[in-house]
């Protein structure tokens, strides 16, 4: 395949992940307000940070209220990582890559742009706004079904989860940087149950809350949910199960192609440094420290493989 | 309808009774409900929405995306109709590509004296990089899409020939797939021929074309000008259809004498390259050197044999406007035949007499630019006002070379579904033919653009006309 076309895809599915991720951090932070309104710009503000949109908005605004940190999220064009603009992107993508597509997966995502376009065409208000996050999310569900249902397992597919995980590993490693203090042992040590809002918080944000309860019933430590979320290879959102599953595209592109190129090595390692550490050690070792050094590596194999396929030339 | 009578009407002819090829159709119509087939409509419209089918304006920014509006009455033609309009296209593109061919060689018809040679050289459709070029099989127009018209029961004419890069042919396929979805029940009663193979009878035909290069299964690629062109659609679907990758200039390179694409794997050698970008823009070191939608080289690679273009570069000299009142002459010099297809009558402008009777007539007559396209820079002069004729009027003065005039002709009409049921509209037609060296290959149908506004004899749809799916029956 053309390997403008790779990228398309992977873009593609990256900003489709993003947009799904973009609104679970509002209903996080749209709960949050609801519950407790006094603490409500700050969780605003680390929001922003968690969607690495902060700086973009403080050159707009000043304050962080509610109505407008969620506009500039959802909405605002100057914003390239709002939900409107990537579901833009995405769906200029898939037109520039229609070839690859199926019929059923073009259909879908041009529906989710048609209908976000339309949804996301004037200021959503708190009344609506739960049912346009939930919309946000059936449409990403419609295109991902329809992916999975349509699409034949070769290339084409396998660049696409490729941009999925790293996106997905991106967003759940920047949720925990961003909340790592709530999880620091100097404030769950003392003895006293973590503040509940605030871990839900982190659990809705990527959509883990009831799935956490499932696997370890009430007991909330600041620890189970760093490593549910960093280790635990069964959450779907977790940074293992996500650097696993891009691995697993990578070794079947090798196997495609007959070629092993850097980025796999570059996965793989990555892979290995979360099966050989456990949640003590990265506490140990300091948790934001960790997170650091997680992106850094994400963000290289990302710049890797598009080298590797000559995304761009 | 005030039009009734003065226009031929393709369903209910000038008896106000169905033709026969409309017999059945007509039939089922009066068994339906108005109402029911306005929501089908809609539907249609939603449906072409859904899948994307647009075309892209320039210059407007919100209405990026349009749809090119679709009648759900579908335009019919006999099988005896086709048949001979077959045979003439048959025979028209047959001459179109000895001329192509004569032309950048021997150039017998100019010695011979049937054309002017001032028509070839001083024509910038004219390449002179073609000149001694022999194309893969001798085909120049891989694809043509001739413009019929139709004033009565047995009167056609060509109105363009259309052997650049004729677009459209996506609109034949999905006009009769959404047909076929929202009209079962027709296709299972009236015996309409298929078109739904043409993606493969392209494939084909362009793999038959492939240059000498070629080892093993022909690779074809679609070459589009970019995700903005108007035609993006059609050349993602064709591409999508063939199972041809869809590339742009930036995707091209050339490597070790051939052109090839950047893949995940590396530089891939292509063999037919089925190009939308016009000549201009092929290849900046060839031509226009300002061009970003070309490959730089691409010329030397064909000339030494290493890829097929399709349509061959310079084939705008065969369906110049200029070139076009020679057709005739043309069909006759190659074929040793009379054209079966009738031309329009056509003045050119260039000649003193002519340009003084197109003066004296311009209110009846529809001028034409010689180069121009889409229905831009045309005067249609029943239908201009006193200020549009004058100004029309300076222009041919100041520069006479430049136009041709037709008389406004009586384009037949078949009835589009409104508010208050059919009304009749006027319609032109584009067949598709495909040209390799194994023949001529005419799908039974094409793209038929009817007029909406009522009376109005413009098609195009830059000027708010719109599409039918055409149907050819088996008998």
């Amino acid at each position: 395949m053309l390997g403008k076309s790779a990228g398309g895809l992977y873009w593609m599915y990256r900003y489709l992940e993003r947009s799904e991720n973009t609104s679970r951090l509002i209903e996080a932070g749209f709960r949050n307000a609801l519950t407790r309104p006094a603490s409500s710009a700050d969780e605003w503000s680390s929001i922003l940070d968690a969607a690495g949109a902060r700086q973009t908005y403080l050159d707009r605004q000043t304050a962080f209220e509610q109505p407008r940190v969620i506009d500039f999220l959802l909405r605002d064009r100057s914003n390239p990582s709002s939900v409107l603009a990537v579901v833009e992107a995405a769906r200029n993508n898939a037109r520039m890559v229609r070839t690859a597509l199926s019929r059923e997966v073009w259909e879908a995502i041009n529906e989710c742009w048609m209908q976000l376009k339309s949804t996301l065409a004037r200021q959503v208000s708190d009344r609506d706004l739960p049912a346009v996050l939930s919309l946000i999310r059936q449409q990403n569900a419609l295109v991902r079904g329809a992916t999975h249902g349509t699409m034949l397992r070769n290339d084409v597919f396998n660049f696409a989860r490729l941009g999925t995980f790293l996106e997905r590993a991106d967003s759940t490693a920047r949720i925990l940087d961003v909340k790592y203090y709530v999880l620091l042992p100097s404030i769950s040590h003392i003895g006293s149950a973590l503040d509940n809002v605030q871990w839900e918080n982190i659990l809705r944000a990527v959509g883990g809350h009831s799935s956490y309860r499932w696997l370890n019933g009430p007991d909330v430590t600041a620890r189970g949910i760093a490593e549910f979320l960093i280790l635990d290879s069964r959450m779907p959102r977790s940074l293992a199960f996500c650097a696993a599953k891009a691995t697993a595209n990578l070794s079947y592109l090798e196997k495609e192609y007959g070629t092993r190129h850097n980025c796999q090595e570059q996965a793989e390692a990555l892979v290995g440094r979360l099966a050989s550490t456990s949640i003590n050690r990265i506490f140990d070792g300091g948790l934001h420290e960790f997170i650091l050094d997680f992106l850094a590596d994400s963000a290289k194999l990302g710049a890797t493989i598009e080298t590797d396929y000559r995304f761009y030339g | 309808m005030s039009e009734t009578g003065e226009f031929f009407d393709e369903m209910l002819g000038p008896s106000g009774k169905a033709r026969r090829p409309y017999d059945e159709y007509q039939g089922w119509f009066e068994g339906e409900d108005i109402a029911r087939l306005r929501r089908k409509s809609a539907e249609a419209e939603n449906f072409f929405r859904r899948t994307g089918i647009t075309f892209n304006v320039y210059g407007q920014e919100e209405a990026d995306e349009r749809l090119i509006p679709f009648d759900i009455v579908p335009r019919i033609l006999s099988g005896r109709e086709w048949a001979r309009l077959t045979k003439g296209i048959d025979q028209r593109v047959r001459a179109i590509n000895a001329f192509l061919h004569d032309i950048y060689h021997r150039q017998e018809i100019l010695r011979a004296g049937r054309i002017p040679v001032e028509l070839i050289e001083g024509n910038d459709a004219f390449l002179p990089q073609m000149i001694g070029v022999s194309p893969p099989g001798n085909v120049y127009t891989h694809i043509v899409g001739t413009d019929l018209v139709r004033t009565g029961e047995n009167q056609f004419y060509v109105l363009e020939d259309n052997a650049r890069t004729p677009s459209g042919v996506s609109y034949m396929l999905e006009n009769r797939e959404t047909m076929l979805q929202m009209f079962p029940e027709l296709f299972g009663k009236i015996p309409v021929r298929p078109v739904q193979d043409y993606p493969t009878r392209l494939s084909r035909s362009l793999s038959a074309c492939a240059p000498p290069a070629t080892t093993g299964r022909p690779v074809l690629a679609v070459l589009t000008p970019g995700i903005h062109n108007s035609a993006y659609f059609e050349h993602s679907f064709l591409a999508d259809n063939m199972g041809a990758e869809l590339v742009d200039g930036s995707d091209l390179r050339v490597v070790d004498g051939r052109i090839a694409m950047r893949t995940t794997e590396g530089f891939r050698a292509i063999d037919v390259i089925y190009r939308r970008v016009d000549d201009d823009f092929l290849d900046p070191l060839n031509f226009r050197p300002d061009s970003m939608l070309g490959v730089p080289g691409i010329m030397d690679v064909y000339r030494a044999g290493g890829i097929t273009i399709a349509n061959a570069p310079g084939t705008g000299i065969a369906d110049d406007k200029a070139i076009y009142s020679y057709m005739p002459d043309i069909v006759q010099f190659y074929t040793g035949e009379k054209a079966i297809l009738e031309n329009v009558p056509t003045w050119r402008c260039s000649d003193p007499d002519s340009l003084a009777y197109v003066l004296d007539n311009l209110a009846e007559l529809v001028v034409k630019e010689v180069h121009g396209s889409g229905g831009y820079g045309m005067l249609v002069g029943p239908a201009a006002t006193k200020k549009d004729l004058a100004a029309f009027r300076a222009k041919l003065e100041a520069k006479p070379g430049n136009y041709i005039a037709q008389p406004t002709l009586a384009l037949s009409t078949v009835p589009i579904l409104t508010k208050a049921g059919l009304a009749p509209r006027h319609v032109d037609l584009r067949p598709f033919a495909l040209v390799s060296p194994e023949g001529i290959d005419l799908t039974p149908g094409g793209l038929t653009r009817v007029a909406l506004k009522q009376g109005s004899l413009v098609v195009n749809s830059s000027q708010g006309g719109g599409t039918k799916d055409t149907w050819v029956l088996e008998e």
